[in-house]
């Protein structure tokens, strides 16, 4: 059974999100999602700066299986993306929730968040996948 | 509903991720697929293949059909040696790759893709000389021991007689044992066997790999495994609408003597006398990413072919594929991944062969 921390927000689309102290979202793949790809190989990141709408493409990760688009749940700016994957993408793998985050955003909506699944409404996702 | 191999339940209780394969229900991984493919580069692995169809043909004419069948020449064969071949159609195109194995005088077996199969049997019932006796065999199990260490971890299964002539088994041979039929072939790159063995008996050896220390590999270590063997896989680098000769696979065939007339022969000599249009080639992506199957590729500006195979390729850390290219396309070479340009390498397939990178 895949983790699912009580403390993060999340999509359907297997984002998480959480709220920084300073207002930005860091975003990344559940732990869920990582397992459904496997070994991921490649991670393509976003130029900071971009603007993203709620439900586009912002970043690519590509497993040894296939490449899935990875979804922005909330609209805002990328401020910050993990370089670190560049080199070492099996951290996404390792450590889907720590150093695996993907990228941070200024949201347009500051309370855009609470339109997202919290880990129970996520945790009936997941199960509903697996029948 | 898909098919189980005997060792369903040992892929089941080890925690194998299954996925649907031409029909039947096969582990993907255990885990972690890279981990498996570097199992196998260094040490051993064991593949549970048992989804590709084991066919027997047996009486006197075997190899007369067997010769306008294949495109290579099982003349050629001397007792408990094995042959690598395609099947072609009229058009010279590919209906299967196969190996083949002769087991004595007019006894031949011939190991076909699970995902061809059906058709495959068909068309050779369709072709049979009468006489001749065709067995697709559901009553065996097939597994394959590879890497540096596979051919010792099997050795020490064997009783005495069978060990010492595993250890004495030259590549590309055969030899039947106490165990089943082990044949000194495979699908990686490395050194290794493929043991042919009865259903009932293929949890038992399973178990007994797993406890000298094997690690279990699935399907998509096999596929990055046989990716930088430089090998192709049926359905992706060639099918029915290609020849071996826009395959990279020229060196399957057979053309001495010149009286024999296998099936496509005609269709390939007309192909070679106007010219090969397209040529097999392997590539090296410079830069990230990862090459996969169908993206299209470009000289000049201009799309000149695709990748037919593609990934990530462990040994090397970068990404490798197979591709189709005209045959008067001039490198440098791009291909386009999501919209966007990248520079790839042209190289001789293989790119890794018993754990070195040649490319």
């Amino acid at each position: 059974m895949s983790e699912i921390p009580e403390d993060l927000r999340y999509a359907e689309s297997h984002e998480w999100l959480r709220e920084e102290a300073d207002g930005s979202l860091t975003l990344g793949i559940t732990d869920h999602a990582q397992e459904q790809l496997g070994d991921l190989v490649f991670v393509e990141l976003p130029e900071v700066g971009g603007d993203y709408a709620a439900g586009a493409e912002c970043a690519v990760v590509e497993s040894v299986k296939a490449a899935s688009d990875v979804y922005c749940p909330v609209a805002g700016r990328v401020v910050a993306v993990n370089e670190a994957l560049e080199d070492a993408p099996e951290l996404v793998n390792q450590s889907p929730y720590g150093q695996g985050w993907i990228l941070r955003l200024a949201p347009s909506d500051p309370t855009a968040l609470d339109g997202l699944l919290d880990a129970a409404g996520y945790t009936r996702v997941v199960a509903a996948e697996d029948t | 509903m898909h098919r189980h191999t005997p060792l369903h339940a040992r892929h089941r209780a080890l925690g194998a991720r299954m996925v649907p394969f031409a029909g039947w229900s096969m582990p993907l991984h255990y885990g972690s697929q890279i981990r498996e493919h570097r199992a196998v580069r260094a040490a051993a692995g064991m593949f549970d293949v048992s989804h590709m169809q084991i066919v027997d043909l047996e009486g006197v004419g075997a190899q007369v059909f067997l010769r306008r069948l294949l495109a290579n020449d099982v003349v050629r064969l001397e007792p408990g040696q094995a042959l690598y071949s395609c099947m072609l159609n009229p058009a010279g195109g590919v209906l299967d790759d196969l190996i083949c194995y002769l087991r004595g005088p007019d006894r031949y077996r011939l190991v076909v893709n699970a995902a061809t199969a059906e058709r495959d049997l068909a068309w050779m019932h369709d072709h049979l000389d009468p006489g001749l006796e065709l067995h697709a065999r559901a009553d065996l199990a097939m597994l394959a021991v590879q890497g540096p260490e596979a051919l010792t971890g099997v050795i020490g299964l064997l009783p005495p007689g069978d060990a010492a002539a595993l250890s004495g088994l030259r590549p590309f041979h055969a030899l039947e044992t106490s165990m089943g039929f082990i044949a000194r072939t495979g699908y990686t790159g490395e050194d290794g066997c493929e043991i042919i063995l009865p259903v009932e008996a293929a949890p038992a050896l399973w178990d007994a790999l797993l406890q000298a220390g094997v690690t279990p590999c699935g399907l998509g270590a096999r596929d990055s495994l046989r990716l930088e063997a430089g090998m192709n896989l049926y359905g992706n680098d060639m099918d029915e609408t290609t020849t071996p000769l826009e395959s990279g696979l020229a060196w399957t065939l057979s053309w001495k003597p010149r009286t024999r007339a296998f099936i496509g022969r005609p269709a390939l000599e007309r192909q070679q006398a106007v010219g090969v249009p397209r040529r097999q080639m392997g590539l090296v992506l410079e830069g990230k990413g990862v090459l996969r199957a169908h993206q299209p590729l470009y000289a000049a500006g201009q799309q000149v072919g695709e990748i037919t195979s593609g990934g990530f390729a462990p040994t090397l850390g970068t990404s490798i594929a197979l591709a189709r290219v005209a045959a008067d396309a001039v490198p440098p070479l791009e291909v386009e991944i999501r919209g966007r340009r990248h520079g790839v390498r042209a190289v001789k397939p293989p790119f890794v062969r018993h754990g070195r990178i040649l490319v």
